[in-house]
């Protein structure tokens, strides 16, 4: 258990402080100037209120002590330099973020109550790779991420790649994001969208270039075919329940669009946006009834016999 | 003391009012599971304006905000627009009036979605889940005015939100150009 979580803490990355991308090392410079000018200020008074109060009744109250006013303008000015410094700061940090880079990449991210939608795009749509939940990105190449909303406004927010962005329904934003190393960086959506708001988490997986290169040769795929009789019968479960109305298995007739993209399933890392781990029991309670899990997602209880709900997560098992 | 005792009757009513909008915000994620689809209700003969099903089967999301909100979204999701547009109708016959071949009971329409009825409707049955049949049938009968208005969302929870068709193409700023306008 607590190497498990020791390896967890190694592996994931979710921090302002632990900077793993060029826009979030610059956000995280900002915040070392603003720890550090604040720190010296808090000391600096604390100093002087320590001076004033053992000095308290030397003076009398009428008689005010040379050079006050003087003080005072030192430390209006000086207080208002400090501020427009850090001002300036974060003005050239804010420009810094915000530079648009040319795009190789270009992902399209929907935030839809409550996961996120991911598409590679191409001119070529046999070349598509639509996802959920887990973006894959190579090292060292800026992405830029196309920002959608289908419902509400959700944000956008890896902490160790890049600052927040909203999703804003009917307003498309863009984010770039660029992972200077290896890595798998967590997201979550930072603002309020609903019931399963807290539920509504994100991978962003950082590979080398070679490792992501056969991971696109992967994806565009169509899905697996299934091989054992379990999961030939898992597939005929899935066709005749109501899962393709909503979920699409390219290669299959399943071609729903209103739920995440199975055709890979079995190649994420979670569930339910970050719900659950992909595991077999979560797949199989998850299809039985994501209500217990997610109270409110979108995912209504399958009512299915248990020899039908085995062969299912059989077949959705082997989606690689 | 008249002002106390109008202010108790305006707390007493407010109170009751509230009481009122309970079941309207009721949201059971895991509902007990409703009646079975079909099984107690009588079909009705192919020929249409025959009479309507006898077996009183109640909507358990009658009168409820969040159901109809979520048969609305499920409407468009499971493609009912493709035909019947949104309750205006157009390969399907509309859904806005009350007066309806196949009845417009709540157990009528969970019929007509879940056995599908002659020249188009097709059969949904063991492709919707029921408490989704149930939630569908409660929006399309907000649809005719047949549900409490109460519980009729002005806007609905889940707001379909596409790019204005006049609105410019997204492009990404030059630099050294004029800003975006």
């Amino acid at each position: 258990m607590l190497m498990n979580v020791l390896t967890y803490a190694a592996l994931v990355h979710e921090s302002v402080l632990d900077p793993a991308g060029t826009h979030a090392r610059t956000i995280a410079g900002l915040w070392s100037v603003f720890l550090w000018v604040t720190a010296a200020i808090y000391v600096l008074v604390m100093v002087a209120l320590v001076i004033a109060l053992m000095r308290r009744g030397k003076h009398d109250a009428a008689e005010t002590p040379r050079g006050t006013y003087a003080a005072v303008w030192v430390a209006g000015a000086a207080s208002v330099m400090v501020l427009f410094a850090l001002l300036t700061a974060s003005i050239l940090t804010g420009r810094a973020v915000a530079e648009e880079r040319s795009e190789p990449l270009r992902i399209t991210l929907t935030g839809r109550q409550w996961w996120w939608q991911i598409d590679y795009e191409d001119a070529d749509p046999s070349r598509r790779i639509t996802s959920a939940n887990e973006i894959t990105v190579p090292v060292g190449v800026p992405v830029t991420i196309h920002l959608h909303s289908s419902d509400v406004i959700h944000s956008f927010w890896v902490p160790s790649l890049n600052g927040k962005r909203d999703l804003i329904p009917g307003h498309d934003g863009t984010i770039t994001i660029l992972a200077e190393r290896a890595g798998l960086f967590r997201g979550q959506c930072a603002e309020f969208c609903g019931v399963q708001h807290a539920k509504m988490a994100l991978w962003v997986n950082a590979v080398e270039p070679a490792i992501y290169a056969r991971w696109v040769e992967g994806s565009r795929k169509t899905a697996r075919t299934p091989s054992t009789p379990s999961e030939i019968a898992g597939l005929q479960v899935f066709l005749r329940s109501p899962c393709p109305l909503c979920h699409t298995i390219q290669g299959t007739d399943a071609s729903g669009s209103t739920a995440p993209d199975l055709t890979h399933l079995a190649s994420r890392r979670s569930l339910g946006a970050d719900s659950l781990p992909n595991t077999r029991a979560a797949l199989t309670g998850w299809i039985r009834d994501a209500q217990q899990a997610k109270p409110g997602c979108q995912m209504p209880a399958i009512d299915l016999r248990s020899e039908e709900l085995n062969a299912l997560v059989d077949y959705l098992g082997s989606l690689q | 003391m008249i002002a106390a005792r109008h202010l108790r009757t305006l707390c007493v009513w407010s109170f009751a009012i509230l009481l009122v909008c309970c079941a309207r915000e009721k949201r059971n994620y895991s509902p007990p599971k409703p009646p079975a689809p079909g099984k107690g209700l009588k079909l009705v003969s192919l020929a249409p304006g025959s009479s309507a099903p006898t077996a009183e089967v109640a909507n358990p999301y009658e009168g409820n905000a969040l159901a109809i909100s979520e048969g609305k979204r499920l409407f468009s999701a499971y493609n009912c627009v493709g035909c019947h547009a949104n309750g205006g109708g157009g390969m399907g016959p509309p859904l806005m009036d009350s007066q309806w071949i196949y009845g417009s009971d709540p157990q009528n329409i969970f019929a007509t979605i879940v056995e599908g009825r002659p020249n188009g409707m097709p059969s949904f049955g063991g492709r919707i889940p029921d408490q989704q049949v149930w939630q569908l049938v409660a929006y399309v009968r907000s649809l005719s005015g047949n549900e409490s208005p109460f519980a009729m969302n002005g806007r609905p929870d889940q707001m379909q939100v596409h790019r204005q068709d006049q609105s410019l193409p997204h492009l990404p700023p030059q630099r050294g150009s004029a800003p975006h306008p």
